[in-house]
């Protein structure tokens, strides 16, 4: 894992499909100094176009679902999805609301689930850490 | 309203949070118009919160926003206890306010960082976010969780906070009051900085008025308001808090980030106040959760509970006629008064100043989605990540001058 985690740095993008911010914030966490994922070469990016890792919060509410499709149908392929969060893996607890289109995975294909309510910022890099080894594979 | 193609979120930055959309009409650099369209995270909570019984929508209430994780449900438990009359036991009330407090300096520190980031200070961001891990270390200590809390039961709280850990607390607030000097020096006495948020995005006293603003964005305007001062609650009637304002407020981003500075000392003293006077005691007033249900099922009438949120004032409103569920409820969040005041802030200033003023009045929907370009009569459209390359122009252009 570590020998092939330096040969190409992960770029990552990060949707927020209705969740609560908490998950947001814990990935944010996750890039700076303290758990600093930046040093394996985990980078944020500013457009799925330039992504090898979807980073999906939230349960995904009805005004973001066709936007969701569109930000997947964007990042170039190889891809993997993360679901970060429960309710992003099972709507947790938005799971009786009228709004909610979710879980992610009901709208696209999801590859690592991250639970946690928010997860822990370690956490959240160990699923990208898994996300890593599943897009070694798939090239 | 804007004709643009509606791309998700838009650009993602390290300071992202939910998805807003922004028309923004320019001439040439001014902006002449603007407007926004919120709405993409509405998820229904409030009707899914009438149907389950409300000790369930403590929960559901915690995750309305998970960085004010903690005064969401502070509101809906005071409803709740003041329809039903519960007393709610001394230590109990003082171990809401620390929470409260150390969600403030969390909340506070993580806008300050964001703030550097829209003007493109991204070692300030690094920097703030490693200060602030210290907070979350003591929040995950006495609550057990880093973000979404658990700490609160109808009629009190659910785990104590023991005397052994004081000690951890008081040299979390003792760190925080010894950096503070030097977060003033990187926020408040930077030239940079200073040209970039003096005179920008400004809200006069009367236009905060009208529009209702609350919070910080209220106090940088020369608003003295703040519920803690003006409707105590919890405990906050024994504690010394006074509404911070900038001695000649102007109303624009510096005074807002004055504000939210200064905050950070004023929750690490009100910790220490509490530490200080909270008397051993019982924590919730009723211990068997199957009681605490059937009683609830008694509870008839209307309340509101109110709390000041790092943002503003928070606002629920809660009606229970004798059922399980309650039969109304209803949050407001500080942003929806807040986001009124972006259109009047944002006219007259020049584009790359947009990023700064949207992230001052620290919005729970702040990611810049899409912005849609007037230019001679054309649309054009920018994305967020190309209006902060403007904005990190421009510290660069102030920088060198
Ligand atoms: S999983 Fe929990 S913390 Fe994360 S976005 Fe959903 S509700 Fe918020």
């Amino acid at each position: 894992m570590i020998k092939n985690a330096f040969k190409r740095a992960l770029w990552v993008y990060h949707i927020n499909t209705g969740g609560c911010n908490g998950c947001d914030i814990e990935i944010i966490a996750a890039l700076t100094p303290r758990y600093d994922a930046e040093r394996f070469g985990i980078k944020l990016v500013g457009s799925p176009r330039h992504a090898d890792v979807l980073l999906v919060t939230g349960p995904v509410t009805a005004k973001m679902e066709d936007k969701l499709k569109r930000v997947y149908e964007q990042t170039p392929d190889p891809k993997v999805v993360i679901a970060v969060g429960n309710c992003g893996a099972s709507t947790g607890v938005f799971h009786n609301s009228y709004s909610i289109r979710g879980p992610i995975d009901k709208i696209i294909p999801v590859d690592v689930y991250v639970p946690g309510c928010p997860p822990r910022p370690e956490a959240i890099i160990h699923g990208i850490a898994k996300a890593w080894e599943k897009l070694e594979g798939k090239k | 309203m804007s004709k643009t193609v509606n791309i998700p979120i838009g650009p993602v930055h390290p300071a992202l949070k939910e998805p807003v959309r922004f028309t923004i009409e320019v001439e040439g650099e001014k902006v002449v118009g603007a407007d926004y369209e919120v709405g993409y995270v509405h998820r229904g909570i409030e009707w899914a919160g009438m149907r389950q019984n409300p000790i369930k929508t403590i929960h559901l209430s915690e995750r309305i926003c998970g960085i004010c994780a903690f005064c969401h449900p502070l509101c809906f438990v005071q409803a709740i206890e003041e329809i039903g009359d519960v007393e709610v036991p001394e230590r109990a009330e003082y171990i809401r306010v620390i929470t409260a407090e150390l969600e403030r300096i969390h909340s506070h520190m993580l806008w300050a960082g964001v703030a550097a980031h829209e003007i493109g200070f991204d070692s300030i961001l690094n920097l703030t976010w490693n200060i602030r891990e210290k907070v979350m270390d003591i929040v995950e200590y006495i609550t057990g969780n880093r973000v979404t809390y658990g700490m609160l039961q109808i009629g009190g709280v659910r785990r104590n906070i023991t005397e052994k850990q004081y000690p951890k607390i008081r040299e979390a607030t003792q760190y925080y009051r010894e950096l503070l000097d030097k977060i003033e020096d990187v926020f408040l006495r930077d030239p940079t900085i200073r040209m970039r948020s003096r005179d920008v995005g400004i809200l006069t006293k009367k236009r905060a008025l009208e529009l209702c603003a609350v919070g910080p964005t209220a106090r940088a305007s020369g608003v003295p308001k703040d519920v803690r001062q003006d409707f105590p609650y919890i405990a906050y009637p024994d504690l010394d808090v006074k509404a911070i304002m900038p001695e000649e407020p102007i109303g624009d981003v510096y005074d807002r980030i004055f504000v939210r500075i200064r905050e950070i000392g004023q929750s690490a003293d009100i910790i220490e106040q509490c530490l200080d006077q909270m008397e051993p005691g019982p924590i919730l007033a009723e211990q068997n959760v199957a009681k605490l249900l059937a009683d609830l099922q008694n509870f008839e009438g209307e309340a509101v509970g109110r709390a000041e949120a790092p943002r503003g004032e928070v606002f629920h409103y809660v009606r229970m006629n004798k059922n399980e569920a309650p039969l109304s409820w209803k949050a407001r969040a500080p942003t929806y008064n807040n986001v009124q005041t972006w259109p009047d802030m944002i006219v007259g200033e020049e584009l790359a100043d947009v990023p700064i003023i949207v992230a001052s009045i620290d919005p729970c929907v702040s990611c810049t989605d899409r912005v849609t370009l007037i230019k001679d009569g054309k649309e054009e459209i920018v994305t967020g990540e190309q209006l902060h390359k403007l904005s990190v122009l421009k510290t660069k252009r102030v920088m060198r001058r």
